[in-house]
C-alpha cells in the first residue's frame, strides 16, 4: 500500500483554496437524499453535523453521554489560537503555521498545517457570531493572551471555560439544525463497529446505553470525531468515558492508525493521593511564570515540612540545568525532568505503591516580591481548585505537582481531505493523526477540532459525496450489518458470561501502569518490549477472570467500561510497537537511546522523517507499517534547545 | 473513616426502587464522592453484584453529566461544587449519608442515580442558538460589545446544565436554566434580533416538559455548582412580558 496524502501541489499559500475550487458540489435538492453519519458531538463532531446539516444532508450525531453538550471538549481551558494579529505583534498565518511545525518537531504535514493556520480567522468569527462569550478589553473588542510555544499573544479565551464556551457554541448550532429537523441526535448511543462494504465505510453498529439494544446504521459517508486516546493510561486528565473504541474498531476494519506512540504529557498537575484515585487534574501551565520548581537535595528529607528546608537543602532542578528558559521549559521538558528527580527518591507528597511521585511549585518568592494580592489576582480560581482537591493552602505551602497524560497526538491516518484509506471513511478533531505532530501547542487542539467540523470535512465530505452519487441499494439488512451486529452482540455475551472474580477497573489499573511506566514519559527498547510481553497477559485474564455483572437489557455501566477496556488491552500493544519502532526521540516521544549529550530529545531525520501508519492483521499477529514520508518546503528543520 | 451509605436502588425506568444500606470502611479524606463510590462499585463487582449506577464524566465539575441529592441536598453540603468535586474531608467517621437521584416529573429515573435530563436539550433545541449558518460570519471585532455585557452574558453561560436547579426547586421549575440561556444571548447584540421569539419558544417548551412554575423560592441558586445568580430569572420574566406585548400588538 502507498499512502497518498493526497495534497495539492504548487504555492501553499493557496493550495487549499484551488483545491476548494477543484471540489464537485451536490445539488442542493439531492442533499437530503444522502445519510451522513458523525460519531462524536465534541467540537469535532458537533461542528460538522451542525454544517452538513444547514447545507441539506440528512445527518445522524452520535455521542454516548446523555447530552450532546458534554462531550470532553467541554473540559478545555485555556483558549484556541487564531492568526488574526489583533494584537499587532507581528502575528500572521505564516507565523502560526511556522510554530505549529516547530512545536511538532517537524513531524506533521506542512499542506495541513497551513491550512489549519488560515482557517483560523474564520472559526474566531463564527463563534463571536454565535454569542460565544470570549474575553473582551474596555473597549469591547476581542482580548487575547500569550501561550507555550509562541512568541505573540494569540489566544482567544473565555475565562478558564474556552472548551465549554466554545462546545455550546457548536451544541446550540447543532441544537438549530435538530429543529430544523436536519440533525438526528442519538445520545447514549455508543458505537462499537463500523461497517464496510466493498472498500467503503457504509455504517455502524451501535449499542443503545439506555437499553442496551444493538442497532444498524446505514450511511453514505461515515464520521469518527470520537476524540483521543488518553484513557488507555488509565489515569489520565481526560473524562472517564474517553474511549478508543471507535477508532480502534475502524482500525480493526482496515483503517490504517497513524503514530499512536505520540501522546502528550501536561508538567502541571496534581499528584495522584492513593490507589482509589480514578484521574487527574490539570492546573494551568501559567502557574510556572510565577511559581519556582523543587524538591530537596537529600531524598531523605523528602517527608519533611518543606517550609523548614533552607534554601541550600533545596534542588531548583529546572533554574539549575536550564539557566536560560528555567521554569518555563517546554511540557515534554519539564515533566521528563520531574520523573527523573522523582526516579532518583527525591519526589515528595503521598506514598502511593511505595513511591513518591511529586515536586514543589513553590510561590513563596512570588508572594514575597509581588505580594499575596497580586498573586491571588493572577492565580486565585487555581489556588481555590487546588485547595478543594487537596485540602492544603498554596499560598502557605507549596503545590504539589506532577505530569500526567493529556493529549494524543496520534490517531487515525487521513488524507487532506480528513478521509482515511477506507473510503468514505472521515476522521475530524483528536481521533485523527493529522495537524499537530508529535507534539501539539497549547490551544491549538480547540483550533483544530473546530477548523475540521466547520470549514475542512463538509466540502470534503461533499466532494465525495458527489463522486460515488447516490441510490446504492444498501440496507441495514445487508451481510456485512447482520455479520458486525452479530459479532457485537457475541462479544457482550462473552464479556457477561466470564463471571470471574476482578473488578474491569481493576484490569485498566494494571494496563494504565505498564502503559504509564514503559510508554509514559520516557521509552526504552527493554521497557518497550517487556509492555509487549505484559500486555497480551493482563489481556488474556481479563477474558479469563473478569466480572461483569447484570445483563445487556438496560443500563449496564460496568459492561460500557469491559467494552471499552477490552479495547484499550488490544490499543496498547500497538503503542508500544509504534514507539519501539521508532528508535529516535521526537516531541512526546522521548527514547532514552536517543538524547543529546545532556539529555535533551534527539531526532533522527534520516531515519525517521516520516508518518508511521500500521495495518491491523489480526489480534495476536504483528500489524504491517506503512510509511508516508514528510517533506519540509517551506520550514527548515532543526533541533530544539532550551538552554 | 467508615461511612454508611443508603442508597436509592431501582433497576430501570419502570421498577420500583427502594434504599439499600452500605457500609463503606476505609474511606479516605482525599477521595472524592465519585471515587468512594468507585471503591464500593469495585467491591459488589468482584461479588458479581450490580455496581450503583450514576452519570459522571469530567469529573472536574464541567461537563455537567454528574449529580444526585447528598441527605437531601442537591450536590450535597459544600458551596458552588458539582458531587464530582466533593471531597470526603467534608464528611466524619462514622457519618451516615443518603444519596437520592434527583426528583422532577421532567426527569424521569432511568436507574439508581441515573435520571434522563434530555428535557433540557428540547428546551435549547426550542431556540437556545443565534442564527447564523457556518461561513456567515461578519468580522469577529466589526461589533464590539460593552465588556460589562460580555463579563454578564459569561456568567449565564457558565451554565453546566446539571439539573440541580430543578432538583432542588419544590415546583420543579427550570427557570434557572432556561434564564440563564435566555440572558446569556440576550445580552450580546449577536442574540437580538432572534430575542422575542426565543424567550417565548423555550419557555414554551419548558411547560410542555412539565416542569413546574416558579414561586421565588431561590433553592435553585442555593445550590447551582456554577452560582448562576436569580437575577438571570426576573431579566427573562422581563423579557418574555416585553416579547408578549410586541406579539399582540
Ligand atoms: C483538561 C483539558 C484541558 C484542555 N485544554 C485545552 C485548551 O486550553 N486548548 C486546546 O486547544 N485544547 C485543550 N485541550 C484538548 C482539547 O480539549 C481536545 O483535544 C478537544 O476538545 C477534542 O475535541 P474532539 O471534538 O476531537 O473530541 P471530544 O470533545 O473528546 O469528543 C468526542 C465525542 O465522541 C463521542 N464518542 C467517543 N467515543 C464514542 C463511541 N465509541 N461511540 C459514540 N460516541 C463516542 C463522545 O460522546 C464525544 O461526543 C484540553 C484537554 C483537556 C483534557
Ligand atoms: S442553572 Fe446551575 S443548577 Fe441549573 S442546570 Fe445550570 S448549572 Fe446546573
Ligand atoms: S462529572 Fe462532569 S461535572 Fe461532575
Amino acid at each position: 500500500m502507498t499512502l497518498d496524502g493526497k495534497c495539492p501541489s504548487g504555492p501553499i499559500e493557496t493550495a487549499w483554496d484551488r483545491h476548494r475550487f477543484n471540489m464537485k458540489l451536490v445539488n442542493p435538492a439531492n442533499r437530503r437524499k444522502y445519510n451522513v453519519l458523525v460519531v462524536g458531538t465534541g467540537l469535532a463532531g458537533a461542528a460538522c453535523a451542525a454544517t452538513m446539516g444547514e447545507l441539506g444532508f440528512n445527518v445522524h450525531a452520535f455521542c454516548y453521554q446523555d447530552s450532546a453538550r458534554r462531550a470532553h471538549s467541554i473540559a478545555a481551558q485555556g483558549g484556541i489560537n487564531a492568526a488574526k494579529n489583533y494584537q499587532n505583534d507581528g502575528d500572521s498565518i505564516h507565523r502560526l503555521f511556522y510554530d505549529t511545525v516547530k512545536g511538532g518537531d517537524y513531524r506533521s504535514r506542512e499542506r495541513n498545517v497551513h491550512r489549519l493556520a488560515e482557517i483560523s480567522v474564520n472559526i474566531i468569527d463564527q463563534a463571536v457570531a454565535q454569542g460565544v462569550p470570549f474575553a473582551r478589553e474596555y473597549g469591547g473588542l476581542l482580548d487575547n493572551r500569550s501561550f507555550g510555544g509562541a512568541q505573540v499573544a494569540r489566544t482567544f479565551y473565555a475565562r478558564g471555560q474556552t472548551g465549554q464556551q466554545l462546545l455550546l457554541g457548536a451544541y446550540s448550532a447543532l441544537s438549530r439544525q435538530v429543529q430544523a429537523g436536519t440533525v438526528k441526535l442519538h445520545t447514549r448511543t455508543e458505537m462499537l463497529d463500523l461497517v464496510v462494504i466493498d472498500g467503503r465505510a457504509r455504517g455502524i453498529i451501535t449499542r443503545n446505553l439506555a437499553t442496551g439494544e444493538l442497532e444498524s446504521w446505514v450511511g453514505d459517508a461515515v464520521v469518527l470525531a470520537t476524540g483521543g486516546y488518553g484513557n488507555v493510561f488509565f489515569l489520565s486528565t481526560n473524562a472517564m468515558g474517553c474511549n478508543v473504541t471507535a477508532t480502534y474498531k475502524a482500525y480493526k476494519k482496515g483503517a490504517l492508525f497513524a503514530n499512536p506512540c505520540y501522546t502528550q504529557i501536561h508538567p502541571t498537575c496534581i499528584p495522584v493521593s492513593g490507589g482509589y484515585q480514578s484521574k487527574l487534574t490539570l492546573m494551568s501551565e501559567s502557574l510556572r511564570n510565577d511559581g519556582r520548581v523543587w524538591v530537596p537535595k537529600s531524598a531523605a528529607d523528602a517527608t519533611r515540612d518543606p517550609n523548614s528546608l533552607s534554601e541550600d537543602q533545596r534542588d531548583y532542578y529546572l533554574e539549575r540545568r536550564y539557566p536560560s528558559f528555567g521554569n518555563l521549559v517546554p511540557r515534554d521538558v519539564a515533566s521528563r525532568n520531574a520523573k527523573n528527580v522523582c526516579d532518583e527518591g527525591r519526589g515528595v507528597g503521598h506514598e502511593v505503591d511505595g513511591q513518591r511521585r511529586a515536586v514543589y511549585l513553590d510561590f513563596r518568592d512570588a508572594i514575597k516580591r509581588v505580594g499575596k494580592s497580586t498573586i491571588e489576582a493572577r492565580y486565585g480560581n487555581l489556588f481555590h481548585m487546588y485547595t478543594k482537591i487537596t485540602g492544603e493552602n498554596p499560598y502557605e505551602t507549596p503545590m504539589r505537582i506532577y505530569p500526567a497524560i493529556h493529549y494524543t497526538m496520534g490517531g487515525l491516518w487521513v488524507d487532506y481531505n480528513l478521509m482515511s484509506n477506507i473510503e468514505g471513511l472521515f476522521v475530524l478533531g483528536e481521533a485523527n493523526f493529522s495537524d499537530h505532530g508529535a507534539n501539539r501547542l497549547g490551544a491549538s487542539a480547540l483550533m483544530q477540532g473546530l477548523a475540521d467540523g466547520y470549514f475542512v470535512a463538509p466540502p470534503t465530505i461533499s466532494d465525495y459525496l458527489a463522486r460515488v452519487g447516490w441510490g446504492s441499494q444498501i440496507n441495514a439488512e445487508h451481510e456485512a450489518f447482520k455479520v458486525a451486529k452479530g459479532e457485537a452482540n457475541d462479544r457482550i455475551q462473552k464479556l457477561l458470561n466470564i463471571k470471574g472474580k476482578r473488578a474491569v477497573d481493576s484490569f485498566h489499573r494494571e494496563l494504565g501502569n505498564v502503559m504509564w511506566d514503559k510508554c509514559g514519559m520516557s521509552r526504552t527498547k527493554e521497557g518497550l518490549e517487556e509492555a509487549l510481553k505484559r500486555i497480551p497477559q493482563i489481556r488474556a485474564e481479563f477474558w479469563e477472570n473478569v466480572n461483569v455483572p447484570g445483563d445487556n437489557k438496560g443500563v449496564n455501566q460496568s459492561l460500557e467500561r469491559a467494552g471499552r477496556v477490552a479495547d484499550f488491552l488490544e490499543f496498547g500493544e500497538l503503542m508500544c510497537l509504534d514507539a519501539l519502532e521508532r528508535a529516535e526521540s521526537c516531541g512526546g516521544h522521548f527514547r532514552e537511546e536517543s538524547q543529546t549529550e545532556d539529555g535533551e530529545a534527539l531526532r533522527d531525520d534520516d531515519n525517521y522523517c516520516h508518518t508511521a501508519a500500521w495495518e491491523f492483521k489480526g489480534v495476536d499477529t504483528t500489524p504491517t507499517l506503512h510509511k508516508e514520508a514528510l517533506n519540509f518546503e517551506y520550514v527548515k528543520l532543526t533541533q530544539r534547545s532550551y538552554k | 473513616m467508615k461511612i454508611t451509605l443508603n442508597v436509592w436502588r431501582q433497576s430501570g425506568p419502570d421498577a420500583a426502587g427502594s434504599f439499600v444500606k452500605y457500609e463503606v470502611d476505609g474511606v479516605n479524606a482525599d477521595m472524592s464522592m465519585l471515587e468512594m463510590l468507585d471503591v464500593l462499585n469495585d467491591r459488589l463487582e468482584s461479588k458479581g453484584e450490580q455496581p450503583i449506577a450514576f452519570d459522571h464524566d469530567c469529573r472536574e465539575g464541567i461537563c455537567g453529566a454528574c449529580g444526585f441529592m447528598i441527605n437531601g441536598v442537591a450536590h450535597g453540603p459544600e458551596k458552588e461544587i458539582t458531587v464530582c468535586q466533593t471531597h470526603m474531608r467534608s464528611f466524619k467517621d462514622g457519618d451516615e449519608l443518603t444519596l437520592e437521584p434527583w426528583r422532577a416529573m421532567a426527569f424521569p429515573v432511568m436507574r439508581d442515580l441515573m435520571v434522563d435530563r434530555s428535557a433540557f436539550d428540547r428546551i435549547i433545541q426550542a431556540g437556545g442558538y443565534v442564527s447564523v449558518r457556518t461561513g456567515s460570519a461578519p468580522e469577529a471585532n466589526a461589533t464590539p460589545v460593552i465588556k460589562d455585557n460580555a463579563d454578564l452574558a459569561f456568567e449565564a453561560a457558565a451554565c453546566i446544565g446539571c439539573g440541580a436547579c430543578v432538583a432542588a426547586c419544590p415546583n420543579a421549575a427550570a427557570m434557572l436554566f432556561t434564564s440563564a440561556k435566555v440572558s446569556h444571548l440576550g445580552l450580546l447584540p449577536q442574540g437580538q434580533p432572534e430575542r422575542d421569539k426565543r424567550a417565548l419558544d423555550m419557555v414554551a417548551q419548558m411547560d410542555k416538559e412539565g416542569f413546574g412554575h416558579c414561586t421565588n423560592h431561590g433553592e435553585c441558586e442555593a445550590v447551582c455548582p456554577k452560582g448562576i445568580s436569580v437575577n438571570f430569572i426576573a431579566r427573562m420574566n422581563r423579557d418574555l412580558l416585553s416579547a408578549t406585548l410586541r406579539s399582540t400588538r
